[in-house]
């Protein structure tokens, strides 16, 4: 598949510059890839994965650089150019057409007719025969994509990456929204076409991932190739690490956690139950400590955070704060006893992207800085900006709209908003969710820094590692039911999955 | 000012890196930079004003005009903006105005006229237009109506109110106390113009200056994030379309004081003035940003036309399509703005 190195490269990009007004988003950037091989491309968010994928979609010009397709320079002038040539992107936010049906998605843009009128009954074959390439047959042409889950959808975008005599698919973190078990149906999916001579480039934070299904590794960082063409199996995470960041990170998770004190509990959960989604979830958090949820996607994780919260209403159960009872259902009396909640969904349910950085880490609490009604900016500012400073910001300018910031720094702003609030509880829902390495240590200190402060936490993440890792106590989840409750220390990785497949399939 | 967060960082969303710019250069502020470009406009119609009809165009009797045309328009404006700029939409407003100003002057009629003072007909109008916002705020937020039918019900029902309780007659004011004091003159300007000014800066503050403006916002521009931030979404959207109630009713007011009459056809097509308005400001339909400013500016541009074809004795039709027009330059200009913003 991949290991003929010999033959001529699919595509070959030297020396790509892009500038947009006042940055350099590529500053050199060298990308070779080979028919048919798995290519990880590596960087922190902001190192300019996205702008050179835009570039190869066609959706970026290049300022400066040559692009080799096959042996031959060509200019991908437009999405269309892109298609024509043989490369296909999938971007994170799957540009499927929800009301339309699966067969009309993949032939979405080139549907098959004769005379303008559609041949409905020839694309749903075609469709048939692409889903079954993809070893997706279960998925029958005629449904709508509406009701399909997210690995569905990626498969359909995939299908229709094929119906086009793809020779390339660029893969914009296709796992982020995907379950364990979903992405061994994707890993099964990428082998198929790899072996079907159908070069991949794929993106992804997760340094396991890439373990499994990549051939060879490009890194960038700050807009430049620091290195390319690494094979996957002979460099070490600590060396791709470094490369990205620019310095040595270890993959820990800020030491031991100082333990929880001997207090009342700062947060008391008993029988919580939301009707069809999860039942009889009863937990305590003490200041100092951090309690992890763990379990697949769709165990119902979120779905108790959402509720504890009052952005969800229980049907029936009990949740204290410092002995108070919370109004089931009410968000600003769950905010006001001190709890403070970052969602998993961080743009849609967390930021106000097009205002400025400070408003969005004031917005639970810019009421409090004001004096009778009337907004008191300049105090906002200040205190926006000693968090953020604090958090090491970057960039450190609260002016600007939240949109602009990476991942990782919109979560800090996000977290920010909770240390300005100066919650008792901070309930967050897949903290390091999209966040770079380097960034990922940093929130990892955070979460560390606010136990020790005395902050009760609860922690959800699809990352095992990460919940036994940072979290004192564990409760594995599956099937809306808490089917384990102990401490970190006696349980490991292995042991939580057997729970959560036992539990899953009970 | 601080309507406005900075637009000059279209690239750093894709490197994230940059760490010079921030303080040095000057930015670009969206919001400013979009009522400058009104204000242009708005030089640039007096301009042509003063070429075809002379100096008296700019003169203080015919500025003065302009502006007594602008007052109901402008008050309903700036309601509708608090609308808009929490995400919603008021198509009410012309025919709660209507209902205003007949629900007032049926009082004034049926009561024996003389003996009502005009502070029951104020509070008469601006408590109809405030119930007839609370009640559009109750059916958005509480009964799960989205605002584009919600406020369509209320355009059609409150028109009909209208036309039952007058009896499709239109009642002559003669309470001479409320036409004293809104037909009158302070300090050389019409009381209806000061209305307007006082309506326009209290509405700039709530929204620029206030916790309110800042939770509008927050709605507008994304109702999630604000729910889960501890804000009261359901009953601040109740407050502002109350807010555009409130200001309908006070056009009602001026508008009364401008007739002397209150008919059931006040205010026809009149929402559709207002979301012009409000949109060539700069406020943004899908919510989130808002500009009392650049809405004054707005119903400034449009009155302004206005009393331009009338002074040249131009068609009525002609001045439509050039709305028109200007409605649809105004959006793609924003459109530019925001899409380079948002690569």
């Amino acid at each position: 598949m991949a290991d003929d190195a010999t033959a001529t490269p699919l595509l070959r990009m030297t020396g790509i510059v892009k500038t947009f007004p006042g940055a350099r988003a590529l500053d050199g950037v060298d990308l070779e890839i080979r028919p048919g091989e798995v290519h990880c491309l590596l960087g922190q968010n902001g190192a300019g994965k996205s702008t050179l994928i835009k570039v190869l979609a066609g959706a970026h010009q290049p300022d400066e650089g040559e692009i080799r397709w096959e042996g031959e320079p060509v200019t991908i002038g437009s999405t269309m150019a892109a298609l024509d040539l043989g490369i296909a992107t999938m971007y994170q936010e799957l540009d499927v057409v929800d009301g339309l049906s699966v067969a009309e998605n993949i032939f979405l843009g080139h549907e098959l007719a004769a005379g303008g009128v559609l041949r409905r009954r020839v694309s749903h074959s075609r469709a048939r025969e692409l889903l079954a390439q993809l070893g997706h047959s279960e998925i029958r042409p005629g449904r709508e994509v509406g009701t399909l889950s997210a690995a569905g959808k990626q498969v359909v975008s995939m299908a229709r990456a094929l119906s086009r005599d793809t020779r390339l698919i660029v893969m914009d973190e296709p796992s982020a929204v995907l379950d364990p078990e979903e992405v061994e149906n994707l890993f099964r999916v990428v082998r198929t076409l790899s072996a079907q001579g159908v070069a991949v480039v794929y993106i992804s934070h997760r340094m396991d991932e890439i373990r499994q299904i990549g051939d060879r590794i490009t890194v960038l960082k700050d807009g430049r190739t620091v290195a390319t063409g690494l094979d996957v199996a002979e460099t070490p995470t600590p060396e791709l690490i470094s490369l990205m960041t620019g310095r040595d990170v270890a993959t820990d998770f800020g030491g031991a956690s100082s333990g929880p004190g001997t207090e009342e509990p700062a947060l008391e959960v008993t029988d919580l139950a939301v009707e069809g989604v999860f039942d009889g979830v009863s937990l305590t958090v003490r200041p100092g400590e951090v309690v992890g949820l763990a379990g697949l996607v769709g165990a119902g994780r979120s779905e108790i955070l959402e509720t504890i919260y009052g952005a969800r209403r229980a049907t029936s159960g009990t949740v204290r704060v410092h002995g108070r009872t919370l109004r089931r259902g009410s968000v600003s009396d769950a905010v006001a006893a001190g709890i403070g909640f970052a969602p998993e969904e961080r743009k849609s349910q967390g930021l106000l992207l097009d205002e400025p950085v400070y408003r969005n880490i004031t917005l639970s609490t810019f009421a409090r800085f004001a004096r009778g009604g009337l907004l008191a900016e300049s105090a906002e500012r200040r205190a926006a900006s000693e968090q953020a400073e604090a958090l090491d910001l970057q960039p450190p300018d609260v002016g600007r709209a939240v949109r602009t910031l990476s991942g990782g720094n919109q979560q800090k702003a996000m977290l920010a908003r909770w240390l300005v609030h100066g919650c008792d509880v901070l309930l967050l829902d897949e903290p390091t969710r999209g966040v770079d390495v380097g960034a990922r240590a940093e929130i990892y200190r955070l979460i560390r820094r606010l136990t020790e402060s005395g902050a009760a936490l609860l922690l959800v993440s699809s990352e095992i590692d990460e919940v036994l890792g940072l979290a004192d106590r564990v409760l594995v989840i599956a099937d809306g039911h808490v089917v384990h409750t102990g401490t970190t220390a006696d349980i490991d990785e292995h042991r939580v999955l057997d729970l959560v497949m036992e539990g899953a399939r009970a | 000012m601080s309507e406005s967060p900075s637009t000059a960082a279209e690239a750093p969303a894709t490197t994230g890196q940059q760490t010079v710019s921030g303080s040095g250069e000057p930015k670009f502020r969206l919001g400013l930079g979009h009522s400058l470009g009104l204000v242009l406009a708005l030089v640039a119609l007096l301009v042509v004003g003063v070429a075809t009809s002379g100096e008296r165009f700019v003169g203080l009797d015919n500025i003065m005009v302009i502006l007594r045309q602008a007052a109901v328009i402008g008050v309903v404006s700036i309601g509708v903006t608090f609308v808009i700029t929490a995400g919603g939409i008021d198509l009410s407003v012309g025919s709660v105005l209507g209902l205003s100003t007949v629900w007032a002057s049926t009082v004034a009629t049926q009561t024996m006229a003389e003996d009502v003072h005009w502070i029951v007909l104020v509070a008469c109008a601006l408590a109809v237009g405030t119930v007839c916002g609370l009640v559009n705020g109750f059916l958005v937020a509480y009964g799960g109506v989205v605002s584009f039918i919600a406020t369509l019900a209320m355009l059609v029902a409150a028109r009909g109110l209208a036309e039952i309780i007058s009896d499709r007659q239109t009642q002559i004011v003669s309470v001479q106390g409320f036409l004293d004091v809104f037909r009158g003159n302070l300090l050389g300007v019409p009381v209806l113009v000061w209305v307007f000014v006082i309506v326009a800066v209290a509405g700039w503050f709530l929204l620029a200056r206030t916790t309110f403006g800042r939770r509008t916002i927050a709605v507008g521009g994304n109702p999630e994030a604000a729910r889960l931030a501890g804000i009261k979404v359901r009953r601040h959207t109740v407050w502002v379309f109350g807010i555009s109630g409130l200001c309908a009713g006070i056009g009602a007011v001026l508008m009364l004081a401008r007739t002397t009459a209150g008919t059931s056809t006040h205010g026809y097509l009149l929402e559709l003035d207002a979301i012009a308005a409000v949109v060539i400001g700069g406020t943004l339909l899908a919510g989130g940003r808002g500009s009392i400013v650049g809405t004054v500016l707005g119903v400034l541009i449009f009155a302004v036309l206005q009393n331009l074809f009338t002074q040249n004795n131009l068609d009525s039709s002609v001045q439509a399509v050039t709305r028109g027009a200007i409605i649809v330059l105004a959006v793609i200009l924003q459109r530019r703005f925001s899409s380079a913003r948002r690569t």
